[in-house]
């Protein structure tokens, strides 16, 4: 073996050990990583069931899913209309009412202003949806954003109808 | 100078053999040893037993032994039983719990769901206490790690009643189990051919309960086990194969200085 | 370590090391001169401190999850192996990861007993060593009660009672431990408290280990003094930490044998019962760790002698360097040493074995001859042996085996032990 050739495969020797030396620390990094995300009894509890038979039009109930209140809201046939009537042009993040809701009378969203994550009061504020009292921002029937600092819409979490009285969120 | 290191090696390795022994093997009775699944370490449980043995937990060991620290969720979790989603929510629709309160501050009835714990057959500790003659039925959740001989020793009890000897004198709900400590036990024979009636057509002898509860209740004391094992081999596997590179690393780091060693 | 002219090459590292010498402390630890006949017996510091690394890591993961409360730290720590993402396996690591701690910190201590690591200059490196150790121990216990199972609770019950031997103030000591008339929910919320503290103070302690091992170096299985540098030595990077790391992956594939395959063995199944203030388990043993001491305090009849007794064993270890003072340090040349050093060391196995056994018959009579052995092997057998032994010729230099005093051909040809 000439002097080269040894030299080659000592280098070789040396990053091999060197690549799967790391792989082991990246692999022994992870669970203690992953032991910080939601376990499983909290993932357990991912989904909420919401009676709605109670809720009047024009009222609005705040239900707990995840630890964050969600507006569970039935819309009047004027706040229906306030919010289709919206040009999207207008809009800072243009989304449609009918891609919001899954049935028009009822808007179901995270009640968490976008901009840094306090409960907006509803009813309140320029265009009669909400009103954000931290930094003030205003967002329509639809739960969209008009004026103020926020940058999106009240997102709008994944939920069904189980029945015509009972929504699943989650 | 291997020589002479391996022997104090041998030396140590020897005295920690005698040391261990006795201390932590040291079984006066017994106990009747079975192949399980399980065991080694490749170990991982009958799906198909541990449903079975779920049944026999509901309809036979649940009237008396809560297990609580167990969710019906589980039941349907990777490693465990592997009920379908439905299955679990069928069997969590079974049971009724306590929620609340409500709106009008009132505390209800409603049916368990998947994320619920198991129903505890008693309210608490000393109503089990008082509803069993005095003897406190334990929680079955880790039953098998807090005995000594772990599901080896639920199976020998679960098949351990005899008739006492002779010269035995026994009191009122105290029965013989060659298995106990003190070969008595509070808890009459739980298990009997024909019990249950396996949903998987199974014949339900009294042995083959015995075996599917006590795979079912070493799941329940042990959930990550078939993740564990599967895990630690590879964990070794990847720890061989860095030692080795890292043995010749070092062989000819210290080539450098010295070429002998 | 005034041998040190250590300057940066670059500029800012040059500004920055005259105001924080960083840079000439890794210099120092780099090019450490290490004696190069080392063994793998030496291996274990390294080891050592990983296991505290370790440790401290998942105990702080686990933290995060467990409760501090007699209600709920049974369940949160069924939580942890149940529903928190790899809860079972950093558990798993820290429940046995004590072990695999104890384990190693005994083949360190045993290494240092027989090759006399101990000896001037090394005293303070020692007597830093042997508090470590009982913090150690001290940690451990309070760690072991906080899953607050049955063996949690009577563990914490006998070992707090060791305080009422105390004559006059025991029972007024025992009640403040307890913060009760019992060991209970204060008790539980300050062990836990401590348990976290306690490994920082370890921490500290053993970087001033090291620091005191720096200044004179280590010694080595020869036992003799060495120039440093010279043909002797070796930098410390690659040579001692390649091998340090290679020993230490063996370490942690046994390790993982634990924590995969078996990791309830060294546990306890009593404390898989939640605590239980009312009865009392049949049979109580303390972790295996601690067996040699639960043995020695049981093997006095008198509860005052018992815990004296238990004390001293371990206080004594702090002056062992001024008990043996025999100026030759590696029992490779102390031929009447190694005897009584391999006498020692299967005495504290029995005292281990027979603290894991009920205190009566033949047991007993085990434990009392044992602990016997045990002081008389410090008090008496070391101060004596060092005086009187005849020890073997030394080599003046590791490289070149040239012995004092009559050369001894056959031993430098057959015998590789200075390697």
């Amino acid at each position: 073996m000439d002097k080269s050739g040894k030299k080659n495969r000592r280098e070789f020797l040396f990053t091999a050990s060197y690549t799967v030396g790391a792989v082991g620390l990246g692999a022994t990094i992870w669970p203690f990583i992953d032991q910080m995300n939601p376990d499983s009894s909290v993932k357990a509890l991912a989904t909420t069931e919401v009676d709605i038979s109670q809720i009047e039009p024009g009222k609005a109930i705040t239900v707990l899913w995840r630890g964050k209140p969600v507006f569970v809201k039935r819309r009047t046939p004027e706040e229906i209309a306030d919010a289709k009537k919206v040009k999207l042009e207008s809009l800072k993040h243009p989304e449609k009412d009918e891609d919001r809701v899954k049935k028009e009378e009822w808007l179901v969203m995270l009640g968490i202003c976008t901009h840094l994550g306090c409960v907006p009061l509803s009813n309140k504020g320029e265009y009669n949806g909400w009103f954000c009292p931290c930094h003030g921002s205003h967002y329509d029937t639809s739960g969209r954003i008009r004026k103020g600092p926020a940058p999106t819409n009240m997102e709008v979490p994944k939920y069904e109808f189980v029945d015509n009285n009972t929504i699943k969120i989650g | 100078m291997y020589l002479f290191k391996l022997r104090y090696a041998l030396y140590i390795f020897i005295l920690i053999t005698i040391y261990f022994n006795p201390v932590y093997s040291a079984e006066k009775i017994e106990l009747l040893k079975q192949n399980w699944s399980f065991k080694g370490i490749t170990g991982k449980f009958d799906r198909a037993s541990l449903q079975r043995g779920y049944q026999v937990y509901t309809e036979v060991c649940a009237s008396c032994h809560s297990m609580r620290l167990l969710s019906y969720r589980n039941l349907g979790e990777k490693g465990g039983p592997e009920f379908s989603v439905d299955q679990v929510k069928a069997i969590a629709a079974n049971f009724e719990v306590e929620d609340g309160p409500n709106d009008q501050g009132e505390m209800f009835i409603r049916p368990a769901r998947p994320s619920d714990r198991f129903v505890s057959p008693y309210p608490n500790k000393q109503a089990s206490i008082v509803a069993n003659g005095g003897a406190y039925p334990p929680d079955m959740s880790v039953l098998v790690k807090a005995r000594k001989g772990g599901a080896d020793y639920i199976y020998s009890v679960l098949m351990g009643y005899e008739d006492p000897p002779s010269n035995m004198q026994l009191d009122d709900g105290v029965y013989y189990n060659k298995f106990m400590e003190g070969k008595k036990i509070k808890m009459s024979n739980p298990l009997s051919d024909g019990l249950v009636e396996y949903a998987d057509g199974t014949s339900a002898t009294q042995e083959q309960m015995a075996k599917d509860i006590t795979t079912f209740l070493t799941w329940s004391a042990e959930p990550h086990l078939e993740t564990r094992h599967k895990t630690g081999l590879r964990v070794i596997i990847f720890l061989i194969i860095l030692s080795i590179l890292v043995y010749f690393s070092m062989k000819r780091i210290w080539s450098r200085i010295d070429p002998e060693v | 370590m005034s041998e040190h002219t250590y300057t940066p090459s670059s500029k800012f590292g040059k500004w920055f090391n005259d105001r924080l010498p960083l840079l000439t402390l890794s210099d120092h630890l780099i090019n450490y001169p290490t004696p190069k006949n080392l063994n793998y017996w030496w291996t274990f510091g390294g080891i050592l401190t990983f296991c505290l690394v370790t440790q401290i890591v998942t105990g702080l993961v686990l933290a995060m999850h467990y409760v501090a409360h007699a209600d709920l730290a049974f369940d949160s720590i069924e939580h942890i192996m149940r529903n928190v993402n790899y809860g079972w396996l950093i558990r798993y690591i820290h429940a046995n990861g004590a072990s695999m701690f104890f384990l190693a910190v005994y083949i360190h201590i045993f290494r240092s007993l027989f090759y006399g690591s101990y000896k001037s200059p090394r005293e303070i490196i020692w007597i830093l060593g042997m508090l470590i150790y009982i913090l150690m121990m001290a940690t451990a216990f309070m760690g072991y009660v906080l899953p607050w199972g049955q063996m949690s609770f009577w563990g914490a019950t006998v070992i707090t009672n060791l305080f009422s031997a105390i004559p006059l103030v025991g029972e007024s000591i025992v009640t403040w431990l307890w913060g009760g008339y019992s060991v209970d929910n204060p008790t539980l919320t300050r062990f836990f408290s401590l348990h976290y503290l306690f490994p920082f103070i370890i921490l500290g302690l053993v970087v001033l280990h090291i620091w005191a091992l720096h200044v004179p170096g280590n010694n080595n299985p020869v036992g003799i003094d060495i120039k440093k540098p010279s043909k002797d030595t070796v930098p410390f990077h690659p040579y001692i930490t390649i091998k340090d790391l290679f020993a230490l992956l063996i370490f942690i594939i046994i390790f993982s044998g634990f924590i995969f395959f078996s990791p309830n063995i060294l546990g306890h199944p009593d404390n898989y019962i939640p605590a239980n203030p009312l009865v009392t388990p049949t049979h109580i043993v303390p972790e295996w760790y601690l067996l040699p001491f639960y043995a020695i305090l049981r093997s006095v009849p008198d509860k005052l002698g018992g815990v004296v007794l238990l004390f001293a064993s371990l206080l004594i270890l702090l002056a062992l360097p001024w008990l043996d003072s025999s100026k030759v340090r590696s029992a490779v040349f102390r031929p009447v040493y190694r005897i009584f050093f391999w006498v020692l060391m299967i005495d504290v196995f029995a005292l281990g074995y027979v603290g894991a056994m009920p205190a009566e018959g033949l047991y007993l009579l085990i434990a009392r001859v044992g602990t016997a052995y045990y002081f008389l092997h410090f008090l008496v057998v070391l101060p004596f042996l060092s005086r009187i032994e005849k020890t073997d010729p030394l080599p003046l230099s590791i490289s070149e085996p040239v012995f004092t005093g009559m050369p001894k051909p056959e031993l430098m040809r057959s015998d590789n032990r200075f390697k």
